[in-house]
């Protein structure tokens, strides 16, 4: 404990980052919308400026020493990558988002399933953990089954005994919920997942930026995550894959770099990763997310981890003591560092609107899960959510601005 | 009101007018209409708001306007004073209301984002009269 306060000097974090100092509205900005994007370290925008500026080339292909550098610094991004998660650097894929690694599951996964075979998800899944699972259910005749929550915001177990079972091929599973902040017990779900002889993948949008994840240690066949969300640029996501599945997977996309050999009649393609990688890849942001890396490490996750923990525990006393709040999701100790609110009879835009008055940036919305507010009988949250560089301060400001509405509501 | 002479402190909080306010908690013309000729449901996936718009017609005219639904202030509000604005109009007359139009019943300057908001009764009234009469 003392240690962690040693290890995480806020003060000097947040020095790190040139936004923190800007004024919204004439105040100073309390940024909590880190569910949906990250703000950047100095270090990340000048390694992708330091590209642009001093060695931008294309990678893999340019025989010139600018192509040379350029194709190191991406490869060596993969491998930052790769050891943040403890996975081999064939088996990290770089995409432009969880998004779009979690379509390429659906497509290529998609592609060996027959009528009749079942997908199971969660009710908790965001759009992008979603639809591409229902849409490819659709077009293939799949049946796809949802894994109910109960009341507090958690998976029940006998809905995912019931659910996953020798007919299911796949089950993708959300490891934090982005409006719940469930986490979930993945470890083990996958060794259900497993007994039954199907593909466990597992979002781990936010979970990866917020806690240290062992690829190995989950023993999950895919990990799909985003730069973002994790101090980098946009434009950049991961997908892991084991090994063996990946080989055997068709790729997604076809083009420029994915081969190794074509001929007018066939195609051979290129070895992993860059089988999965089509086309110019975001260089310079693969290149700052690996900076990104080099940042968080710096830090350490178990410490980001330890602080968010206390940031959700404080917030979470805080916001309890407010009747007019009501929260959605687990206790503290069962959730990642985000909060799921509505003041009674406000609706999330107007909460936000006026928290943003007050310079305070948090989400409004149905924050890409349709599905997931309808189980909760709500329209709309608003959420707030933590990262490295947030403080207890900063959760007093809040409380502050939901007073605030109250009052103009009133 | 028109936008330029609008008060520039109407952003933020000041969005929060008491006009808007009582709007919001006392919504005019709330409910449903059984045999309305027009019924028609628009969402605003942004924030989930969502609004159905009841229009009973005579001769071409509206006869009656109720409005359901659920959402934020800003909504909710422009879609309450939409209604008493359009009673009694002819829909070649609605047709001719614009965005702006609504943004100026408000009276504030309600910003790129929740304009979406602001007219989502009036997209919600205009698609229900092109569905009626494609019919």
């Amino acid at each position: 404990m003392l240690q962690t306060k040693q290890l995480m000097d806020i003060e000097k974090i947040r020095k790190d980052f040139p936004i923190l100092n800007v004024k919204v509205h004439g105040k100073p900005l309390v940024y909590l919308d880190n569910a949906a994007t990250t703000q950047k370290p100095e270090a990340v925008i000048n390694s992708i400026t330091d590209y642009y500026e001093n060695y931008n080339a294309n990678i893999h292909r340019s025989i010139h020493k600018l192509g040379e550098e350029a194709t190191a610094a991406y490869e060596e991004a993969h491998r930052k990558v790769s050891d943040f998660v403890n996975a081999s650097f064939e088996e990290i894929i770089f995409t432009k988002s969880t998004t779009e690694s979690l379509n390429l599951l659906a497509y290529s996964l998609g592609n060996k399933l027959k009528s009749g075979d079942e997908i199971v998800i969660s009710q908790m899944e965001h759009h992008s953990n979603f639809v591409p699972w229902q849409q490819l259910a659709i077009k293939k005749g799949l049946k796809l089954k949802f894994i109910e929550i109960d009341e507090n915001g958690l998976l029940k177990e006998d809905s995912i005994n019931e659910n996953i079972t020798n007919k299911t091929k796949i089950v993708s599973l959300t490891h934090i919920s982005n409006v719940l902040g469930t986490i979930n017990n993945v470890e083990e779900i996958g060794k259900i997942v497993h007994e039954n002889n199907a593909l466990f993948i597992v979002d781990a949008a936010q979970s990866v930026p917020h806690m240290p994840v062992d690829v190995k240690k989950l023993d999950c066949d895919f990990l799909a995550f985003s730069g973002h969300k994790m101090l980098g640029p946009t434009g950049i996501g991961v997908l892991y894959g084991k090994k063996d599945l990946l080989e055997k997977m068709d790729p997604f996309l076809y083009g420029g770099e994915m081969i190794k050999e074509v001929t007018f009649e066939h195609t051979k393609f290129n070895d992993l990763p860059w089988k999965f990688e089509a086309g110019t890849m975001n260089i310079a942001q693969g290149i700052g997310l690996g900076t990104a890396i080099d940042y968080l490490n710096k830090i350490g996750m178990g410490n980001i981890e330890q602080h968010e923990k206390e940031l959700i525990k404080y917030a979470m006393e805080k916001l309890n003591e407010i009747k007019e709040v009501e929260i959605y999701g687990p206790e503290a100790d069962k959730r990642s560092g985000l909060i799921a609110f509505n003041v009674k009879d406000v609706h999330a835009h107007d909460t936000s609107q006026i928290l943003d008055s007050e310079g305070i940036a948090v989400r409004a919305g149905h924050h890409c899960a349709m599905p997931l507010a309808s189980v909760l009988g709500i329209v709309a949250s608003a959420r707030a959510s933590f990262y490295l560089y947030n403080t207890k301060e900063e959760i007093d400001k809040l409380v502050e601005g939901i007073n605030k509405v109250i009052k103009v509501f009133k | 009101m028109t936008q330029e002479n609008m008060d520039p402190s109407f952003v933020g909080e000041g969005m929060y007018r008491e006009n808007i306010l009582d709007h919001y908690k006392n919504p005019h013309n709330k409910g449903e209409i059984e045999n309305a000729e027009i019924k028609f449901t628009e969402n605003n996936p942004l924030c989930g708001d969502v609004i159905t718009i009841n229009l009973k017609l005579n001769d071409h005219k509206v006869d009656d306007i109720k409005f359901s639904g659920q959402g934020c202030a800003i909504s909710q509000a422009a879609t309450s004073m939409l209604t008493d604005e359009i009673s009694g109009k002819t829909l070649e007359e609605i047709k001719n209301i614009k965005r702006e139009d609504v943004v100026n019943l408000l009276g504030i300057d309600v910003g790129p984002v929740r304009t979406k908001c602001a007219v989502l009764g009036l997209v919600a009234i205009k698609e229900g009269i092109k569905e009626f009469e494609n019919k």
